[in-house]
């Protein structure tokens, strides 16, 4: 079934984008790789009266390297990512995430700062940019601010983008040596959303124990959730499969994740912990290994 | 409603096409320009039997809008062979029975050739992994993987 029509607007520039953003605000949806969006035009889930499609706005897809920091232009595609594309592979993280994402169609036009606007509570992307602290750069006519992504997630399909934003850029932090990152996930058939994903990135002090836990899951919440308490648990643990087992099932996991047709809570609770712990060793065993 | 007027490069060929901006590339090349070998199954992405080739890259045709293939080159199945000669990924397709029904063929084959382009010497794991986003619901994918793992050796066989 075709989409119910709109108005269509494929702008050239950033500043173009913005007016047509402000002009409609509320009745406009952007347009990113449209790997979330077009299904749901498709299937009528979503109606917007104006569609603006980012697709001209090339600026959107550089990436900057500045200072230990590393600037994604929000229409990066998951394929890049996922291929480590030039400065994109000062972040490994990015590259171990991407190929889970959907199928090859899905991660050749899908991007990152799509995933991230579309906040599905069970995507990698969203989980991996709040285990690294990341921060993301909105703008609109208004002016720009920058929001960590702490605060960026608010609820399922929800962030904080007003109607007249965009989120043109990522934030990424780049590690040195002694930082490792990785990713686990349980999903029942390759391509589906992850039932839970796991994130980890850890520090390793020069003994090699643990100086600095972050964990970040996804399919456990309505926005990717940080185990916090977990984390300071973490601390001064000599890394093996065992020590962050016992670490992690000596205390609840700060997650209240819900029963629905995919997984039981229990189930989920399940995972959080397997997966987690597989992720720190894999993090631990990088933050080992020299960078390249 | 907006309706475009789209140019783009169809195996090869410059096609000029109006269509409304909510139809997608699929409706556009089924519809419009008669490219019924195209394939349309679940409509939402996760089949792979609407696949084409986007500048050379697999896509889903059913989530690309119209107006996004202005100026770029689409491939079909079509755009494989010569119209005399069968590709090689082809020939294998037939040499091994790894087309039963059809429907997903198309799909296959494209995702396939993008992907042996990028890896020309893949295991049989990672041809999996690389057709995992194509179903098929007659072969059981054994004799996918097979033609397509006997079009790999082909092209990389030193020819003599």
């Amino acid at each position: 079934m075709p989409a119910v029509p709109f108005e269509y607007h494929a702008p050239a520039t950033l500043s173009e984008a913005l007016e047509l953003l402000q002009a409609h605000a509320g009745d406009a949806k952007p347009l990113a790789g449209g790997q979330s969006l077009v299904p749901m035009l498709t299937l009528r889930l979503a109606r917007p009266a104006v569609v603006v499609d980012l697709h001209r706005l090339h600026e959107l897809e550089e990436v900057r390297r500045d200072n230990g920091v590393l600037e994604i232009g929000a229409l990066a595609r998951h394929r890049a990512l996922e291929r480590g594309e030039g400065l994109l592979s000062a972040c490994p993280l990015l590259q171990e995430a991407a190929p889970l994402i959907g199928n090859v169609r899905v991660r050749t036009l899908g991007t990152l700062g799509g995933s991230l606007a579309h906040a599905d509570p069970a995507a990698e992307l969203p989980a991996v940019v709040r285990a690294l602290d990341g921060t993301l750069v909105l703008r609109s006519l208004r002016g720009e601010r920058a929001v960590p992504a702490q605060d960026f997630f608010v609820g399922i399909l929800t962030t904080a983008l007003q109607p007249d934003e965009l989120l043109i850029a990522v934030r990424l932090p780049i590690f040195g040596p002694g930082v490792g990152c990785a990713v686990e996930e349980f999903s029942r058939r390759a391509g589906d959303f992850a039932i839970v994903a796991s994130v980890a990135v850890v520090e390793l002090d020069p003994a090699g124990r643990v100086a600095r836990a972050r964990v970040a899951l996804a399919g456990v919440g309505p926005t990717p959730q940080r185990l916090a308490g977990a984390e300071e648990a973490l601390v001064g643990v000599q890394p093996s499969a065992e020590t962050f087992r016992k670490a992690l099932a000596g205390r609840p996991l700060e997650i209240e994740p819900e029963s629905d047709i995919h997984a039981s809570a229990a189930y989920r609770h399940h995972l959080a912990r397997v997966l987690t712990a597989r992720a720190l060793e894999r993090a631990s065993a990088a933050a080992g290994r020299p960078i390249r | 409603m907006t309706e475009l007027s789209i140019v783009f490069t169809l195996n090869g060929e410059r096609r000029e096409i109006r269509a409304p901006a909510h139809h997608t590339l699929l409706h556009v090349l089924r519809d419009g320009l008669g490219a019924v070998e195209v394939k349309e199954g679940c409509g939402e992405g996760v089949c792979g039997t609407c696949t084409v080739l986007l500048d050379g890259e697999p896509v889903s045709s059913c989530l690309v809008l119209a107006g996004r293939v202005a100026g770029r080159d689409v491939t079909t199945i079509r755009g494989l062979g010569n119209g005399e000669t069968l590709h090689p990924l082809q020939e294998e397709f037939v040499a091994h029975g790894g087309a039963q029904c059809g429907f997903c063929t198309p799909g296959m084959i494209l995702t396939a050739y993008a992907f042996l382009r990028e890896h020309p010497h893949p295991t049989r794991a990672d041809i999996r992994r690389a057709i995992a986003g194509n179903l098929c619901r007659c072969t059981g994918y054994t004799k996918i993987i097979d033609a397509i793992a006997a079009a790999a050796d082909r092209e990389t066989r030193p020819r003599g």
